[in-house]
């Protein structure tokens, strides 16, 4: 990380790499109810990053010992293809992918009334297409979305983004390169209505002021993002639907 | 014109008409769950999906899933499976319910009509048969979520009568999104498509006249072949 950092500018003449200022996000796309299977769905382009979303539940949960008789509980699986990368991924959960699970269900958990099901489970599966820095927050983005499509009982919506510090500068969204080459990522979840945080991480160094401003950078990408999130949901309702249809 | 919410939308501010779908926070009303604002009466959120959770006194068509003495385990497309009591059956007959005779009553895979008669804190659900309603004697099973069981009925029925007319056929709608049809077979195929359809728009106003056309389209066009 730190010896790439002097060969790779990051920024040149107030520009990103990818063109974009130092607090603007990568185009994002949502689709809501994409699987047919699934009790809910969602895929979610974030520049590219390319992420697939599923919920099943509130079903029956296996093993039955692990039932809460209070409440549902909450599954999440975040996994990476194999072909998401540039080097092949080898199959299957390791220890980033197993940390990131348990970091992403805990964002999602404050908001989940999982108390209307009890001895449920509520399965999330996340899956990564593609992968470009920055999935975890995506996901959790596609998750929460997902949920809702569900019809799970939630007190809101989670959103999140990622910011980190590039050529010295506290920059949104970190991409890949600016990620491997940069001395600061942290991703960060919360809810936009009450601004509360739900995830926090930080892998790099960062001074006390920079991260205030960085925080500050991400929650108000946050807004951008539950707006974004939120019209998906609606508008997957608004269409209109021909009166005429049907006629022979 | 519907209004679409989803979970954490600040719906209103008058908390004391809060009703299901939504939750109070510091006395203002916010949905709970991805649905359509109804503010007749209380102030509700009718979800767009989500799964049947038994309550009591719904009438439910069920799969015999399991026989496990003295109970018929029953599943009613829900996360929590029922339980029918043998005795629902040996009142009626003459016969004693022996272990290991329960399946030449109700076999694996049949379905019944049953009405919740309780659930309990650790949602164990109880069903009692309701013999008046007879599955053998023929018909088709349509699933749909049971969110849009309201809208197949209609507001008072309307749907339901209309259905029912158009399609000349007998209709059972269950609480928990199954619905029986019984009738000659090109009838039944129109309940299905006119039900199926009813599901996919269910959000849509002026429901009731369009599938009324749309049924009045397709018996037409049957009429030409």
């Amino acid at each position: 990380m730190k010896e790439g950092k002097e060969e790779i500018e990051l920024i040149k003449e107030g520009k990103r790499l990818d063109g974009r200022g130092f607090d603007e996000l990568r185009p994002i796309k949502i689709e809501v109810g994409v699987l047919k299977r699934a009790d809910g769905s969602c895929y979610f382009e974030l520049g590219d990053n390319k992420v697939i979303a599923a919920v099943y539940g509130p079903r029956e949960m296996h093993p039955r010992h692990a039932q809460d008789a209070k409440m549902a509980v909450v599954k999440f699986r975040y996994n990476m293809a194999p072909f998401s990368v540039d080097d092949r991924k080898r199959p299957g959960p390791d220890r980033r992918s197993v940390e990131i699970s348990k970091v992403s269900r805990e964002a999602l958990d404050p908001v989940i009334m999982r108390e209307y099901y009890p001895k449920t489970a509520i399965d999330v599966y996340v899956e990564i297409l593609q992968s470009d820095a920055g999935t975890r927050t995506a996901g959790i983005n596609a998750a929460s979305i997902a949920l809702a499509d569900a019809g799970i009982p939630m007190k809101d919506l989670v959103s999140s983004v990622a910011v980190g510090k590039i050529d010295g500068e506290i920059v949104l969204d970190l991409n890949a390169i600016e990620d491997n080459h940069g001395e600061a990522d942290m991703p960060v979840a919360m809810v936009a209505r009450t601004n509360t945080i739900t995830l926090l991480q930080m892998d790099g160094r960062l001074e006390r002021e920079e991260f205030e401003r960085g925080l500050k950078l991400a929650m108000g990408a946050c807004h951008q993002i539950y707006e974004l999130q939120r019209a998906a949901l609606i508008d997957r309702y608004s269409e209109s639907v021909d009166v005429g249809e049907g006629e022979a | 014109m519907y209004k679409v919410v989803v979970p954490g939308d600040f719906i209103s501010e008058a908390a004391s008409r809060a009703g299901e779908g939504t939750y109070v926070e510091d006395g203002k009303v916010y949905a709970m769950r991805y649905g359509i604002v109804d503010e007749r009466g209380g102030i509700k959120v009718v979800p767009l999906s989500g799964k049947y959770v038994p309550a009591e006194g719904d009438v439910v068509i069920g799969r015999i899933a399991e026989i496990s003495f003295p109970f018929w385990i029953v599943d009613i497309a829900s996360p929590y499976e029922a339980r029918l009591h043998m005795s629902e059956f040996a009142d009626t007959r003459d016969e004693k319910i022996e272990f290991g005779s329960m399946s030449r009553f109700l076999d694996l895979d049949e379905l019944i009509v049953a009405k919740v008669t309780n659930v309990d804190v650790v949602m164990r659900v109880d069903l009692a048969l309701k013999e008046d309603f007879n599955l053998r004697s023929g018909g088709r099973l349509i699933e749909i979520p049971h969110t849009k069981v309201p809208r197949v009925i209609g507001r008072s029925g309307s749907m339901v009568k209309m259905l029912k007319e158009k399609c000349n056929c007998f209709i059972f709608i269950a609480k928990n999104g199954r619905i029986w049809v019984r009738g000659r077979e090109d009838n039944m195929n129109l309940a299905t498509e006119a039900i199926l359809k009813i599901a996919s728009e269910s959000h849509t106003s002026g429901l009731t006249d369009r599938v009324a056309d749309f049924l009045d389209s397709l018996k037409r066009e049957k009429g030409r072949r």
